[in-house]
């Protein structure tokens, strides 16, 4: 097991360096200046020279690559000028907060998603079925965005139940009750679609596999029908959902942009267009490849997680 | 193409999208036709007007200018830059795929590669990569979201092409002397075209929706030009105060998605040849019984299959397998059943534990008695008690009728704990000795194996042990020893053949194969279309076989050092269960068949044990 981890760690080294590449050539997409774009028209020259030896700017762009690449290794992200402080400070703090917004959706979604996906399944036709079917359906149409902002109307503006945003209450707040209220509508919101498509697959998984012979023998040795769906036959049906959850936390993570908008939540999502309209680019970048990289390793883990269930898997 | 219609009308949702969309589609087409106000003009004064108001139907937002206009006016820029996204991401996602699938090589591999390395980004974060570079506003958003997408319609068409280029028809092409750009157009293109449109039509939804998204993040569209996501975005800061400003075109995106979305289900299920014979239905877990007709009188046969009547019912059609069968077995014997692929033979032997799946299966009619109690019908939890404790199965193919992801160890146990409170250890050591009762090699640590790290003889041996688990009275073996080779099928059928003798079981052995038969079985019966046309003493019917079809059957079998024997296959093919004729279902591949033959119901009768179902039989029982 651990020389299978150490094997898709080594083969995640390519990717990681690919995402810096294309995170990089993204970026020597600025038209004009650089420095210019940065510091905005109303820059002095001397400043736009200084910032431009200061980035590396005046040099070719293969040597400019590999001097930020070595930067990123070292931790040294550059300096966010909008916000005067070092880029991986303002990640690192910011991260921590998408994490707990985007680690409690993909529970969320995951666990919510397959248990509606097996019942929808097991009573294929039914009214569960339907009514699920149809619940999905909308789910998986409404943008989170503008859930986000219905569920706010409804639950905090008319009713007072919550928090209307940001992460913790500004007086007396910071414990984690507070934290969990301040959670919960965001985390619903931006796992209402992952939720539909993962429910959605785990139906067609389950139905799949319940026509196989294997799920026959069960039956026909006497294994009791609860077994049946929610062992052998969810357990076979993990194989196909496990990669769409690794594919699933791609969007939530994506999706947290919207929410962290919405929601005031203090995340890396905010902090990325917040950078974007201000033009800090090294900031953007930072972020972007700071994000891609958790995600890679994050998938990864995924794979590990495939390995452990499926014994024909080579570890 | 017609056919692919109707599917699609013929699902109600599917239709819904379609009439919503193309509602929305019309209204927008219609924009310079109506009489709409101009959607840029503020007038402060009349700002934040509730819908339904006059002049303003959908009322003012809080420069005052009317929702309604600006509503269309932005579902027509949002549903433009959406449809010009898709279409430019398929059209060079497409053309990367249909590249790297018809050269393969490093061509492939290097394009493959990156696009592995580009789908490696959670995609918002390419899409922010990319407008932060570009600047916002609404083209770089749209080249944003297009150029994200690319990688997915690149992965799926080299996908396609790569089946594709492997194929006879391409290195016809080649040989032929066409060049690759003519070959790529003329031949590969409209092939892969269907799957472009496909996976278009899938993802446009997802593009109106990420374009929306940016202009609603204030990265697309630029005051005052407004879509629906920008309209979102400057309306949020006075959603609770006037949340109808909110609310309008948040509604309108959904609909457009769920339209899009419905549309999209009802053509890929349209598409999907399973669907239509039903066969992605979950079967339940027992068989349907819709039960008509008399129900037989107990005998005192340890199991009593009596009249069986098992149908599938497929839309309109009924396929009747099995269509009155009787069948029994008392202690220690050995019944072979025989008869070609789709004699019904399988589905009689599922039917006693109502392990038919349904649906589409139905059981209508007759009884299945085991010690007299019958259990067609009976309720779940009777049937599960009896399954693999009394009657137990092997079936044919233990590669796929063993769960892959659980050890051999225990599945055995499992079917012993479903039936017996016993520990844990005390299951895995029955496990063991249940292994080494069908002689695996090492039981003790081939029990921890997978099906997959066994040999197909020892997955059979398995089977068996599986089924031996909780000693039942009664073994239904479907077929085990098709899928192995000779000599494994012998040590199989020894085996078998030991276990009947040692504990009195009783087997109905179901099979093709006459030799297995001759080494076997007792009595057989021999089906045809669903129904038993001969029976008796195994060597009575393989010596002097009753009925026409019997006798063809049996001729069929080649003989081990029989000398050049011209082999007699059977002209003709079995008939379709849903459309039998009258009278007997062989007569139309028969050579002996008469007028008489085809005019209604044939009997089996003789003198017990033999019975024939013929008018005209080779010799007489």
């Amino acid at each position: 097991m651990g020389s299978y981890i150490f094997k898709r760690l080594i083969s995640a080294v390519p990717v990681l360096l690919g995402i810096t590449i294309i995170v990089f050539l993204i970026m020597s997409l600025i038209p004009g200046d650089p420095a210019t774009a940065i510091l905005g028209s109303y820059a002095t020259p001397e400043n736009v020279e200084k910032l431009n030896r200061d980035l590396g700017l005046d040099k070719p762009l293969v040597q400019r690559y590999f001097i930020w690449l070595g930067n990123m290794l070292t931790g040294d992200f550059g300096r966010s000028f909008s916000l005067n402080r070092p880029v991986l400070d303002e990640i690192l703090e910011r991260f921590n907060a998408t994490l707990i917004l985007a680690g409690t959706s993909f529970v969320i979604c995951s666990l919510l998603g397959i248990l509606a996906g097996v019942v929808s399944a097991a009573r294929q036709y039914g009214f569960a079925d339907k009514a699920i079917t149809f619940v999905v359906l909308i789910g998986i149409s409404v943008p989170s965005f503008f859930l986000g902002m219905m569920m706010i109307l409804l639950f905090a503006v008319n009713l007072g139940w919550l928090p209307v945003s940001g992460m913790y209450a500004i007086y007396g707040g910071g414990d984690l009750p507070d934290l969990a209220r301040h959670l919960i509508m965001p985390a619903t919101a931006l796992a209402a679609v992952a939720t539909g498509v993962i429910a959605r697959l785990s139906r067609s998984a389950m139905l799949e596999v319940l026509r196989q012979d294997y799920i026959r023998t069960a039956r026909a040795k006497g294994v009791p029908e609860r077994r049946v769906i929610m062992g052998h036959a969810l357990r076979a049906a993990m194989v196909s959902i496990i990669p769409v959850l690794g594919i699933q936390a791609g969007f939530v993570l994506s999706g947290a942009v919207y929410i962290e908008i919405v929601f005031q939540w203090p995340g890396v999502g905010r902090m990325l267009v917040d950078a974007i309209l201000t033009r800090d680019l090294l900031l953007v970048q930072g972020g972007v490849v700071f994000v891609a990289a958790c995600y890679v390793l994050f998938n990864i883990a995924v794979d590990v997680a495939q390995s452990l269930l499926d014994p024909r898997i080579k570890t | 193409m017609s056919t692919f219609l109707k599917l699609l009308f013929r699902n109600r949702l599917a239709a819904m999208g379609a009439v919503i969309l193309a509602v929305i589609v019309l209204a927008v087409l219609a924009v310079p036709l109506l009489p709409l106000q101009d959607p840029d003009v503020t007038a402060t004064a009349d700002r934040f007007k509730r819908p339904f108001t006059d002049g303003h139907l959908l009322g003012t937002d809080h420069l005052g200018r009317d929702l309604l206009s600006r509503l269309l006016h932005g579902t027509r820029l949002s549903l433009a830059i959406g449809v010009a996204a898709a279409l430019i991401a398929a059209t060079i996602g497409s053309a990367i795929g249909i590249i790297a699938g018809y050269f393969g090589g490093r061509t492939d591999n290097i394009i493959m590669r990156t696009v592995d390395m580009l789908m490696a980004f959670p995609y918002i974060l390419l899409a922010l990569a990319i407008v932060a570079a570009l600047g916002p506003g609404l083209m770089n958003a749209l080249i944003a979201v297009a150029a994200v997408n690319i990688p997915f319609f690149a992965r799926n068409i080299r996908g396609i092409t790569v089946g594709l280029a492997g194929r006879e028809f391409i290195d016809a092409a080649r040989l032929a002397g066409m060049g690759h750009a003519r070959i790529i157009l003329t031949e590969l293109l409209p092939n892969v075209l269907p799957v472009i449109v496909i996976a278009m039509s899938t993802t446009v939804g997802w593009m109106i929706l990420e374009t929306a998204g940016l202009s609603f993040l204030g990265l697309g569209s630029q005051p005052p030009q407004a879509d629906l996501g920008s309209m979102l975005g400057e309306a949020r800061s006075a959603m609770i105060s006037h949340p109808h400003t909110s609310i309008v075109p948040g509604l309108m995106i959904f609909l457009i998605v769920m339209s899009i979305n419905l549309l999209g289900d009802g053509v890929r299920d349209a598409l999907d040849p399973r669907l239509r014979s039903g066969a992605l239905s979950r079967p339940l877990p027992t068989t349907l019984v819709e039960r008509s007709g008399d129900i037989p009188e107990p005998t005192d046969d340890l199991l009593a299959i009596q009249d069986l009547h098992t149908q599938f019912h497929v839309g309109a059609r009924n396929y009747r397998a099995v269509g009155g069968v009787s069948l029994a077995v008392r202690p220690g014997e050995c019944l072979g059943v025989i008869g070609e692929s789709g004699s019904g033979k399988s589905v009689t032997a599922l039917s006693v534990m109502g392990l038919v799946a349904s649906p589409p299966g139905v059981i209508t009619g007759g009884a299945v008695r085991y010690q007299g109690e019958d259990l067609i019908g009976a309720p779940y939890e009777t049937l599960r008690k009896k399954r693999g404790d009394h009657v137990a199965y092997i079936f044919q193919d233990p590669l796929s009728t063993l769960h892959p992801l659980y050890s051999v160890g225990d599945q055995l146990a499992e079917a012993i704990l479903s039936h017996h409170k016993i520990g844990k250890a005390e299951a895995r050591r029955r496990a063991i000795e249940l292994l080494r009762d069908v002689r695996i090699p090492n039981a003790e640590s081939r029990v921890d194996n997978y099906p997959h790290e066994m040999s197909g003889g020892m997955r059979q041996r398995v089977g068996i042990a599986m089924a031996l688990a909780n000693e039942p009275d009664v073994i239904i073996a479907d077929e085990p020893t098709t899928a192995l080779d000779v000599t494994v099928q012998a040590q199989i059928l020894a085996l078998l053949d030991d276990l009947r003798r040692d504990r009195g079981l009783a087997i109905v052995f179901i099979t093709h194969d006459f030799g297995v038969v001759a080494q076997l079985c007792d009595r057989v019966a021999v089906m045809y279309a669903g129904r038993i046309v001969e029976e008796g003493p195994t060597t009575a019917v393989l010596d002097a076989p009753a009925h026409p079809y019997t006798k063809r059957l049996i001729a069929c079998v080649p003989e081990l050092g029989g000398g050049r024997r011209e082999l007699a296959a059977i002209p003709g093919l079995p008939p379709v269960v849903s459309d039998l004729p009258a009278g007997c279902a062989f007569a139309p591949r028969c050579d002996k068949a008469q007028e008489s033959c085809r005019a209604g119901e044939i009997d089996l009768k003789g003198s017990a044990p033999r019975a024939v179902r013929c008018l005209y039989p080779e010799e007489a029982v």
